[in-house]
Order: C-alpha cells, then sequence, then structure tokens
C-alpha cells in the first residue's frame, strides 16, 4: 500500500499531465505546476475520489499545494 | 460576392477515411468507404449498428494529454483540423494583425458525449461529480475557444449552429465578415462526434439511418434505387479564408476564391424537404447569382446528397430548375457515399474536397450507385472519380429545420 504522499502525488501529477518525479511536497497547484482554477477544481474531486471522503468546498479552496493536500488527508482521515 | 474577394490558402481535416485532407483525399478518389460496425459501445439493441467513425486517431500531436482530456471529441477533432489549416496557409499571427483573424468554427449537436457522461455521473453520483470541464468542454463554440487562446486570434469569434447546414454556413458567413472588412482572415468550418449511444439512437429513432448493418460499406448510396437512409459520420473540417489581396501580397497558395455563398429556408416540414426542391433551388440560385458565375462554367456539384430517399431526388430535382440547359453538361456527386453524414461537419468536408476537385480537376466519385431512381437523370460520376475541366464548384448543404446554405468555390486567377 502506498503512503498517503505517494497517493496524492500521483493524482496530482495525473491531473496536472506533470510528471510524478516533477510534483514537489512543497510545489504549489497553480504557481508551480501549471493548474486554473478549474483544475484545482477537479483535482480536488479526484482527491475525494481516491480517498473515498467529501472535502468541503470552504476546506477544497484552501488546498493550494502537494503539502496543504497531504495535510488535509492526513488530518481528516486518520 | 460584395465587397473584398475572399481566398482559400488552408485546409485541414479528420475524416473517416484519413486524419489529413492528404489521405482523406487520396481515399475519396479511389472510391474508399469508411462505414465499419461500431465497437466503441454496444449496439446490440439498435436498429442500425455502424458508422462511419474516424477510428485510431491520436490528438497528442495537436494538444496536450492534459488539455485533451478537457475537451469532448468533436473539439478535438475541430482543434486537430483548425491547427493544420493555419499550418497550411503559411500564415503567421502577430501583434500586427491578431485583431484581423478570427474563427467562425461550429458543430450541429455539439458534445453529446460529455453531456451523456455527466448525466449518468449527476445519476449515479450526484452533482458534486460533475466536471468543472463539463460545460467549457462540451458547448459548441469552443473549438473557436480554443483555438482563438492557442494562436493569438483577436478577430470575431463565433460558431454559427444550422444542423447539417453548420459547415457552410460558417464558412460563408466567415468570408463575409472578410468581404464586408470585419477582418481579414478567419479560419472557417465545422466538426461532430455524435456517433454516442444517445446520438445514434436519436437518429434511429427518426428514421434517418440506413439499417444496412451486413454491409456497412454499401449502406450509404445517394441516389440509388436501394437507398434507404444515411450514414452517421464523425471528424472535422477547417479552412483557412483570406481577404484576397493580401493573401497574394505576402505569396500565399491561394486553392481558389470563394466566389458565391446562398442560403435560404424551406418553410415547410422540420426533417423533410419539399419534393421540388426549392429550398434547396433557392439557395444554389443566391450563390450563383453572389458569385455572377456564368451558368456553364460550373461543371462539379459537390451535392448534399445523403442517401435518404426523400432528399437526394429533390435536391437533383433542384439542380435541374437551377442550371437548366446546363444540367446536362454538370457532374454532381456525393462524397457522403463514402465518408457517411458528417452533420454539421459535412459542409466544412465537402467544401474541401470542392477545393480539391478545382485544384486537381476532378470531380470525387458516388460510390454504390448501382441503379440510379427514377427522377435522377443527371451525371453522379457514379463508382469512379472523372476528371474533367472544372472552373467553379457549387457545395451544398440542407439541415433539419429547413436551413439550406450553398457555396461557390472558383479557380483563381
Amino acid at each position: 500500500m502506498s503512503s498517503i504522499e505517494e497517493r496524492v502525488k500521483k493524482i496530482v501529477a495525473e491531473q496536472l499531465g506533470v510528471k510524478e518525479d516533477e510534483v514537489q511536497t512543497e510545489a504549489s497547484f497553480v504557481e508551480d505546476l501549471g493548474a486554473d482554477s478549474l483544475d484545482t477544481v477537479e483535482l480536488v474531486m479526484a482527491l475525494e475520489e481516491e480517498f473515498e471522503t467529501e472535502i468541503p468546498d470552504e476546506e477544497a479552496e484552501k488546498i493550494t499545494t502537494v503539502k496543504l493536500a497531504i495535510d488535509y488527508i492526513n488530518e481528516n482521515l486518520a | 460576392m460584395n465587397g473584398r474577394r475572399v481566398a482559400v490558402t488552408g485546409l485541414g481535416m479528420v475524416s473517416p477515411i484519413g486524419h489529413t485532407v492528404a489521405e482523406t483525399w487520396q481515399n475519396i478518389l479511389a472510391g474508399k468507404s469508411g462505414a465499419a460496425p461500431i465497437e466503441a459501445f454496444d449496439v446490440s439493441a439498435y436498429s442500425t449498428q455502424f458508422s462511419a467513425s474516424v477510428r485510431d486517431f491520436d490528438i497528442s500531436p495537436y494538444i496536450a494529454a492534459k488539455d485533451a482530456r478537457k475537451m469532448d471529441t468533436f473539439v478535438q477533432y475541430g482543434m486537430a483540423a483548425g491547427i493544420q489549416a493555419l499550418e497550411d496557409s503559411g500564415y503567421e499571427v502577430n501583434d500586427a494583425n491578431a485583431s484581423r483573424i478570427g474563427c467562425a468554427i461550429g458543430s450541429g449537436i455539439g458534445g453529446i458525449g460529455q453531456i451523456e457522461k455527466n448525466t449518468t455521473i449527476v445519476n449515479t453520483s450526484g452533482p458534486r461529480r460533475i466536471s468543472p470541464f463539463f460545460v467549457p468542454g462540451s458547448i459548441i463554440n469552443m473549438i473557436s475557444g480554443n483555438l482563438s487562446v492557442r494562436f493569438n486570434m483577436q478577430g470575431p469569434n463565433l460558431a454559427v449552429v444550422t444542423a447539417c447546414t453548420t459547415g457552410t454556413h460558417n464558412i460563408g458567413l466567415g468570408a463575409r465578415l472578410i468581404a464586408q472588412g470585419d477582418a481579414d482572415a478567419m479560419l472557417v468550418g465545422g466538426a461532430e462526434m455524435a456517433t454516442t449511444p444517445v446520438g445514434l439512437g436519436g437518429f434511429a429513432a427518426a428514421r434517418a439511418l440506413s439499417t444496412r448493418n451486413d454491409d456497412p460499406a454499401a449502406a450509404s448510396r445517394p441516389w440509388d434505387k436501394d437507398r434507404d437512409g444515411f450514414v452517421l459520420g464523425d471528424g472535422a473540417g477547417v479552412i483557412m479564408l483570406e481577404e484576397y489581396e493580401s493573401a497574394k501580397a505576402r505569396g500565399a497558395n491561394i486553392y481558389a476564391e470563394l466566389t458565391g455563398f446562398g442560403m435560404s429556408g424551406d418553410a415547410y416540414h422540420m426533417t423533410l424537404p419539399p419534393e421540388d426542391g426549392r429550398g434547396a433551388a433557392a439557395s444554389m440560385a443566391n450563390a450563383i447569382r453572389d458569385a455572377g458565375v456564368p451558368l456553364d462554367k460550373i461543371n462539379y456539384i459537390n451535392a448534399h446528397g445523403t442517401s435518404t430517399p426523400a432528399g437526394d431526388v429533390a435536391e437533383s430535382r433542384a439542380v435541374e430548375a437551377v442550371l437548366g440547359n446546363a444540367a446536362g453538361q454538370v457532374a454532381v456527386s456525393s462524397t457522403k457515399s463514402m465518408i457517411g453524414h458528417l452533420l454539421g461537419a459535412a459542409g466544412a468536408v465537402e467544401a474541401i474536397f470542392s477545393v480539391l476537385a478545382i485544384r486537381d480537376q476532378v470531380c470525387p466519385p458516388t460510390i454504390n450507385l448501382d441503379n440510379p431512381d427514377e427522377g435522377a437523370n443527371l451525371n453522379y460520376v457514379p463508382h469512379t472519380a472523372q476528371e474533367r475541366e472544372i472552373h467553379s464548384v457549387l457545395s451544398n448543404s440542407f439541415g433539419f429545420g429547413g436551413t439550406n446554405g450553398s457555396l461557390l468555390f472558383s479557380k483563381a486567377n
């Protein structure tokens, strides 16, 4: 079983069309990985699906980096 | 055409028998059919089980996978054709001309595949799972929109929607924008990908499709006694139009001149043409008047010719009514016999065949025309292409709603 970090990075890579090794933990979706606002909406949907959870919109808006996504999953699924 | 002259300087196409203009044209002249059984979804419950679909197309040379994923397939086809046409023209968009080049590329149906997919999602998983790219990936003006963003084309940005006349109307109205000075160059055309469970089912329910499931390649047979409906086709065609003098001045390769455009409405029935084809006749007559080309210079007509019982003969009557004595010398063929009916893309790919007929001085064939029906009295170029002197070509499109359009292309001089 992959770690949460690996699973998040894999999804980010797939959704944003970048290589997995480019997905640094500190990377910002918009500034570093070329996402636009709709990309980030879809990315959150993909995370919800992967981790079988529902992320409220007000929380989703705050998830702007890979690290924040990993932290959110860790805190809410643990 | 009133106003400035309009040149055709670039062509792009994705079709059931080729992923480029050159490949498709070669297969058209060879009389190859693109109809085959549908494998993309289970068709066992359908009365029609085949289509003329685009096969094995790879979008990656045109659009990054990340971006293509956000577009319905019809948008992808349109983008590929648009990129091909712009590259073929050799036109460079720069800061000085960006506001003078625009796009008018439509679709008859639009992103029905995405609509179906997201309808299933909302019914099974709820509204929160609808893709944020559903709307921008499926609405009809997104080929024009995406091309403009990609190439910085800041001129008029449109997508005319008129069922099966979509491609023709976008080309004709785009030409008008150049003639009247709204733009100096336009990427124009249409795209379609409606071979989906609901798309196929809808046309089958309207009793519009051939049900010759045992022999798809013989199903599209315009003017033949045994025709029984059209074959649903997918693909896209885009043409680069430019103001004639500026195209000439930059040394562009001018395939042909778009000399005339005509339109009309049948005002008769939602899906059937009047038997005498008067709407079709008015559309052709308007294009010919617009061009001011003598009737005997119209040497080839790329007909709408869908292979439906009512439409083909009505169009033939219209040709006879409009051309009079000159109908005896004109060649009339339906390339739909090979590629099926591309709906909103039909007029665009057929305009391209019309332009190439002028370039190569050859009329593409109507395949499967074994026994011409009663009332089918013209030279339909049966089975094999015919080389002949071609000065001008008419390209016809007629759509549900009784919407008609005709383009007239002439040899550039």
